[in-house]
């Protein structure tokens, strides 16, 4: 497992995902705290490809060894790339939350709402 | 985590990692929770053949046997191994969260024997020793010879004599110690020196769902009886055991309902709890690191319990296919 980290250049949600945010598309993950209060990660149930997410809203579950949590939308739009590496690999998402572990791609309907997400030092100080 | 008033680790280093070693060497097990009753005197075999469902008589001296303990209704209470430890003394072994209540059982049951038993839980701790390579390591700190499978015999092990057992919970070879619990962290750190990976729950459950092996509180309940739960062949009502004219009626007209392995066609873990769509329900459900699939254990209704029978199990809402597997899920090279 990774050591913990929050890179500077994600946008961070209260529920423990982060956003990289590259134009109108938006890469979603969930952080390294979220990995490891899971712990093995040994099962991702993805969302479709063209199906919508809401910002605050469940749009998938991530399954550990111990738990079954849901993984909340850091922003609202359409879903346009599933991680079809997770589908044999979910372990990815222990190994490398922020890099191979990223969970789907989304066209943001509304690239304003970042603005309520907290940075890499505001998220973490809630860590504390 | 808090298990049964125990302070137990769910994981050391990681349950995929314990759970290959398990598969691939040798594991150790702390289970030092699980309970210990000593049934002795002149009429033990009289009084245990009374309370467990097996046929206690078939008990040889050093040897261990399987049974489950029933209430008058033919519900199981528990499931235990028993070994015969002298010609009127015979150690039963008890699930930690039922330890009490097996216990009271016993005692309101033993009037008009000639029986005394003592709750040893406190007193034993109990390393399971989990592998292919368990034997080997014990061995190497061992002063005599063990006991092979299904047998039980008093041996030093690190210097220290204890009862090792020819049993598991694994599907893999190995034994079980049972010292004294003041010399367990030295045996424990002697089976760790040579090579044995702490293993915890976690590795625990996905090396038994694997190998179908029942969990009490899961797949055992009072609610449900040892033919449902497929433990007939442990249960000998001619010996007049508690709870055996509920147990032979059942066996005689046939259960409603019956335990079944099962594994996830397609993506998905069901879990305990989850709903059968026709009937039924998931008792165990996780993700078997040696198949890389989901897996389980099911009562479904007696007429879809066969092997390759497909159905469906409403996992939070949507719906997960599912095929009736024989047992094991899991056998290895075996």
């Amino acid at each position: 497992m990774a050591d913990a980290s929050y890179p500077d250049d994600l946008l961070y949600h209260p529920e423990h995902d982060w956003v990289r945010v590259e134009g109108d598309v938006g890469t979603l993950g969930i952080t390294w705290y979220a990995q490891d209060a899971l712990g093995e990660v040994v099962f991702f149930d993805p969302p479709a490809v063209g199906s919508s997410i809401s910002k605050d809203q469940p749009y998938a579950e991530v399954e550990s060894v111990k738990a079954v949590s849901d993984v909340f939308a850091p922003v609202s739009g359409e879903i346009v790339e599933v991680n079809e590496a997770l589908a044999d690999k979910p372990e990815l998402i222990n190994d490398d939350p922020y890099g191979e572990g990223w969970l789907v791609k989304v066209g943001m309907s509304d690239p304003g709402e970042t603005e309520a997400l907290a940075d890499a030092a505001a998220y973490e100080a809630t860590l504390e | 985590m808090p298990f049964a008033g125990w302070e137990m680790p769910v994981q050391y280093a990681g349950v995929r990692q314990e759970h290959e070693a398990v598969r691939e060497h040798v594991g150790v097990f702390d289970v030092s929770h699980m309970g210990e009753i000593e049934t002795l005197g002149p009429q033990a075999l009289d009084f245990l053949q009374l309370v467990l469902s097996n046929d206690v008589a078939k008990l040889a001296l050093g040897g261990a046997q399987y049974s489950v303990l029933c209430n008058e209704d033919g519900g199981v209470l528990d499931d235990l191994f028993t070994y015969r430890l002298g010609e009127d003394r015979y150690l039963t072994v008890t699930n930690a969260s039922n330890h009490e209540r097996d216990l009271a059982w016993m005692r309101s049951h033993s009037a008009g024997f000639d029986v005394e038993l003592l709750d040893r839980q406190a007193e034993l701790a109990m390393l399971a020793v989990q592998g292919p390579a368990a034997r080997a390591l014990v061995d190497s700190l061992a002063d005599t010879e063990l006991p092979p499978r299904m047998r039980a015999a008093e041996v030093a092990v690190a210097g220290r004599r204890m009862l090792v057992c020819g049993t598991g919970y694994t599907g893999e070879d190995g034994v079980e110690l049972l010292p004294v619990a003041a010399d367990a962290p030295a045996v424990w750190d002697a089976l760790v020196d040579g090579g044995a990976i702490p293993a915890g729950l976690g590795a625990r459950d996905t090396l038994r769902l694997e190998v179908c092996f029942h969990l009490y509180g899961n797949d055992l309940m009072t609610t449900r009886g040892p033919i449902e739960a497929g433990l007939g062949w442990c249960c000998k009502e001619q010996t007049g055991f508690l709870g055996a004219e509920a147990v032979a009626a059942v066996r005689a007209g046939g259960p409603e309902e019956r335990l079944v392995p099962f594994v996830i066609d397609g993506p998905g873990i069901a879990r305990p709890g989850n709903a059968v769509i026709g009937g039924g329900e998931v008792t165990s459900g996780t993700m078997s690191p040696s198949l890389g699939v989901g897996i389980g254990m099911a009562y479904l209704p007696a007429g879809l319990a066969e092997p390759e029978q497909r159905f469906q199990i409403d996992v939070r809402g949507k719906l997960r296919d599912a095929v009736v597997k024989p047992k094991p899920l899991y056998s290895g090279d075996r």
